[in-house]
């Protein structure tokens, strides 16, 4: 496939505001083409909130303006709801944190797996049938013929993981979005799930945006990261830099990691008021 | 199965725009006139609910008789006013006798547990699956219409449901900080069900009461109408509407106006019902 | 869903799955006792005295003594329960002081009627009943969302009898689209073969077009009243199960597939509510029979529930404890039914 470096996601003076007129996303402007990169942030910073409005998904009640969104070379402030369903699933693509939730219960891998498929591509039976079975072996699920059969609660939670990135890449989309996808996994499996996600943007040349509230995790995979805070993007940097950071707030998230070097001392603290400050300046 | 139901009623769907004259609005303001009309009827009757006027039979609706007249020659309207009384005073006596009997199981048993707990929900459960008319019918068969008998007739299989809320919530609060920090306290045993659990369960008590008056109002005026309430003369819906069944097809009015009486009734505590369960949800959900 | 299946699982927490079939009969069979305690109980708070009705109200005391230990009335509470429970493993349900037959081969005569009048109304209110709550949840907030809820919200709140009245008047008296109350023209009634008792089963074996045709003209104004009713409790719990579904996560993954609103609502949701339609469904069901009472004697079908009212006003108590048995017992059974279906069809349950 040829580079292209035309951006997937181009976001320019971006806000979410609340019902009340209360702004969750304040104003922020980032460009996203072919590569990984990280959205991270603490809870309630609006980082799930940015990843949603991408995919045309945020709740009705909340109100979404920005003066430029494009996503997948189209104009996201205008599309229309069948536009929308045309695009998500073929162009753009979500994984979502917990398999537990977001995979239907009354419904089988297989045909879980299939319907984007059948909504976006036009093939028989038979081969949809096959391409499941290739994309469940791609994710590095077992015997996939008798998974298909299998229902949500029968499977582990790495498992699940695994067969909503399949479900996610089946249809070959251009770009994932990965809204904590780790969060609801145990240690072991974090490492193995997140490999897999690169190991296949990687293999698709497709875009990737990691929401995380894991900074160390997100330096491992990813070559960008972007860090939030109470709606505000405070920091972009190459994620090679992280252990460079100069934000207040970037060097606070990094160095707070607990590792061996941080063993028996009591961890660094976030110094809002300073943090305010500094903003402030700004 | 009910028992499924009764707790989907109060999950409320979410809403997205906040509607500008809410259900509780509506039906509290249907509420308030319906209380209004039982505590004001001499008022607003303009005639006696009771005077027979031989020669005023059957009148259909005009300027002096709003509503017409029944086959006594009573006028309708007052009759319809004052039938709002025995009607109220049923659901009062209803309420006033499965609250606290429903609360006392449930709260008993969630906190006791053990044995205490599968009996109470045992008998919970047969009461539970017992249909409230019927059975009603067949105790007021035994021990006599009349609006004592009635009313515990149908509070006998209308507590079950507040059983089984004020049981759940006792369990999940069982659980919670705020009972352990009254424990430590040295609080227990009664002061801590009635004086720390009771207040909780309260709210979703006086939802599940409001989203249930509506059918016991229906229920009642099914006994009133077998004849089984509050005995004639008393102006009362469900009689009423039996009365005017007789002359329902060349005077419909006799029928009408008292059915219309208990549907505007029903209705105001349905809507009521569901206003108070909409925002008792936004709240817990916010 | 789920919370059902937790509120459902902290009551059987020491249930293994392979005796929960077992457990289940064992419950019912508690219910089924605790109905029978209840119209034991009732028995003997009848006002008429049993004794007296027999003996006649001069008899004296030794014959007074004789006849109430014949009836078994001087023995324990506990024993007069046995042989109460047993006459009814019999199928003796006492005799209808007004029909003077027993009222088991009352009950058994006059229950087809009560079926067929229910099991035809079930059929047009869930039908109906469905259709509006998938339309309404479709678009939430919508005309057609208030509208629905507008016409179950006043389905739920009119009193039967008034409806069925009004009914009459409209499309009997003043339309004649009804043939009116009963189940056949008078004509009819005596040369009609009861061979299973539903009337529309029995005119059309007859071969007569006539009278089917008049058995239908009966039939649909009855079935519509108690169909409207029955649409509306099932619009509005339905639709308040899907709407709650709908704000789960797995309805956003389905959106992000890129998959229709429609399609959503009809192969993601749907499936997920069975339970909840089985156990609403259920419940209609029980309450068209247990309000079987009030709208046969607006529209004087010969079904149970005219029989208990015809024998309230008769002071009949056999027959009135009777009826009662009979339709409290199927209200708990169709209880159990729900509950059996709704965990077999269950996937996460296999």
């Amino acid at each position: 496939m040829p580079t292209d470096s035309t951006p997937l996601v181009v976001a320019d003076n971006l806000t979410i505001s609340s019902a009340a007129g209360v702004a969750l996303v304040k104003n922020i402007s980032f460009t996203l083409g072919r590569e990984r990169v990280a959205l991270v942030g603490e809870s309630g910073s609006g980082k799930s909130l940015t990843a949603r409005s991408l995919m045309g998904l945020l709740s009705p009640a909340l109100h979404l303006q920005a003066s430029t969104l494009s996503v997948a070379g189209e104009n996201a402030l205008t599309l229309s709801e069948s536009r929308w369903s045309q695009l998500r699933g073929s162009r753009l693509a979500m994984v979502m944190q917990d398999p537990k939730y977001a995979l239907n219960p009354m419904r089988t891998i297989g045909w879980q797996v299939a319907e984007p498929l059948k909504l976006h591509a036009r093939l028989s039976r038979a081969e949809i049938k096959e391409k499941v079975c290739e994309m469940l072996d791609a994710v590095g699920l077992p015997q996939p013929a008798q998974l298909m059969q299998r229902y949500p609660h029968q499977l582990s939670g790495g498992m699940g993981q695994r067969v909503m990135l399949a479900i996610a890449l089946i249809a070959d989309p251009q770009f994932l979005i990965a809204d904590e996808p780790t969060s609801a996994l145990d240690h072991a499996m974090r490492d193995q799930v997140l490999a897999l996600i690169r190991r296949l943007v990687e293999q698709r040349n497709m875009g990737l945006l990691l929401i995380s509230h894991d900074l160390q995790q997100v330096s491992e995979h990813c070559e960008r990261v972007m860090v939030m805070y109470q709606g505000n993007i405070l920091d972009t940097l190459p994620a090679a830099n992280l252990p460079q950071a100069t934000h207040p707030y970037t060097r606070t998230l990094w160095s707070c990691r607990p590792s061996k070097a941080t063993q028996g001392k009591p961890l660094p603290t976030l110094d809002r008021a300073a943090l305010e400050a500094y903003r402030e300046h700004d | 199965m009910t028992q499924n139901l009764t707790d989907l009623e109060l999950a409320a769907p979410r809403r997205r725009r906040r509607p500008r004259v809410t259900s509780l609005a509506i039906g509290g303001t249907l509420v308030a006139i319906l209380l209004l009309a039982a505590l004001f009827a001499p008022l607003l009757a303009p005639f006696d609910p009771n005077a027979q006027i031989i020669s005023a039979r059957l009148l259909p609706p005009s300027s002096a008789h709003w509503l017409g007249t029944d086959g006594f020659g009573r006028d309708l309207l007052s009759r319809v006013i004052y039938g709002s009384r025995p009607t109220l005073l049923l659901v009062s006596l209803i309420l006033l006798l499965t609250i606290p009997v429903g609360m006392l199981v449930g709260i008993c048993a969630g906190y006791l547990g053990g044995w205490t707990e599968r009996v109470l929900m045992r008998i919970t459960d047969i009461f539970l699956s017992l249909p409230n008319l019927v059975i009603a019918l067949a105790l007021v068969a035994m021990l006599g219409p009349g609006l004592l008998n009635g009313a515990l007739a149908l509070a006998l299989t209308s507590w079950p449901p507040f059983a089984r809320q004020a049981r759940a919530e006792t369990l999940a609060l069982r659980r919670s900080d705020y009972l352990a920090a009254a424990r430590m306290q040295g609080i227990n045993g009664l002061r801590l069900m009635f004086g720390h659990i009771l207040p909780l369960c309260l709210p979703s008590a006086v939802v599940r009461a409001a989203l249930s008056l509506g059918g016991i109002i229906l229920s009642a005026a099914g006994l009133g109408f077998l004849g089984m309430g509050v005995q004639p003369p008393t102006a009362e819906w469900g009689s009423m509407v039996a009365e005017g069944s007789k002359v329902i097809f060349d005077q419909w009015w006799v029928a009408a106006a008292p059915g219309g009486a208990i549907l505007f009734a029903s209705l105001a505590f349905n809507l009521t019902g569901d206003g108070l369960r909409d925002r008792l949800d936004t709240r817990n959900a916010n | 869903m789920a919370r059902f299946t937790a509120e459902a699982g902290s009551a059987r927490l020491f249930w293994l799955r392979g005796g929960r079939l077992a457990t289940g009969l064992v419950s019912l069979a508690v219910t089924l006792l605790g109905l029978l305690a209840f119209t034991f109980t009732l028995s003997h708070l009848s006002p008429v005295d049993p004794v007296l009705q027999i003996a006649g109200d001069h008899a004296s005391e030794s014959t007074y003594a004789q006849v109430r230990s014949e009836l078994g009335l001087d023995q324990p509470l506990l024993m007069q329960f046995w042989h109460y429970l047993t006459h009814l493993a019999h199928g003796d349900l006492g005799i209808s002081r007004l029909t003077n037959s027993p009222v088991a081969s009352d009950l058994l005569r006059t229950f087809p009627a009560t079926i067929e009048l229910a099991t035809c109304s079930m059929i047009f209110g869930a039908f109906f009943g469905i259709v509006l709550a998938l339309v309404a949840a479709w678009k939430p907030g919508s005309l057609v969302d208030n509208l629905a809820r507008l016409v179950s919200l006043l389905g739920y709140s009119v009193p039967v009898f008034w409806l069925g009245l009004l009914g009459l008047l409209l499309f009997y008296a003043v339309l004649h689209w009804s043939a009116g109350p009963g189940r056949l023209d008078d004509i009819w009634i005596y040369t009609l073969e009861p061979k299973t008792g539903l009337v529309l089963i029995d005119s059309w074996l007859s071969g007569d077009p006539e009278m089917f045709r008049n058995a239908v003209a009966h039939l649909w104004l009855p079935v519509v009243v108690l169909g409207l009713l029955a649409m509306a409790g099932i619009t509005r719990l339905l639709r308040a199960a899907l709407l709650e579904e709908s704000s789960k996560e797995y309805v956003t993954l389905a959106r992000a597939k890129g998959a229709s609103r429609g399609r959503i609502l009809l192969l993601h949701v749907f499936p997920n509510v069975r339970g909840t339609l089985i156990t609403v469904l259920a419940l209609s069901y029980a309450t068209l029979l247990e309000g079987s009472v009030l709208t046969e004697t607006v529209f004087a079908w010969p079904g149970v529930g005219r029989y208990m009212t015809t024998a309230l006003f008769a002071s009949d108590t056999p027959a009135i404890l009777g009826s009662t048995l009979l339709i409290g017992g199927c209200f708990i059974l169709l209880n159990a039914l729900a509950d059996a279906l709704t965990y077999l069809t269950d996937p996460r349950t296999r």
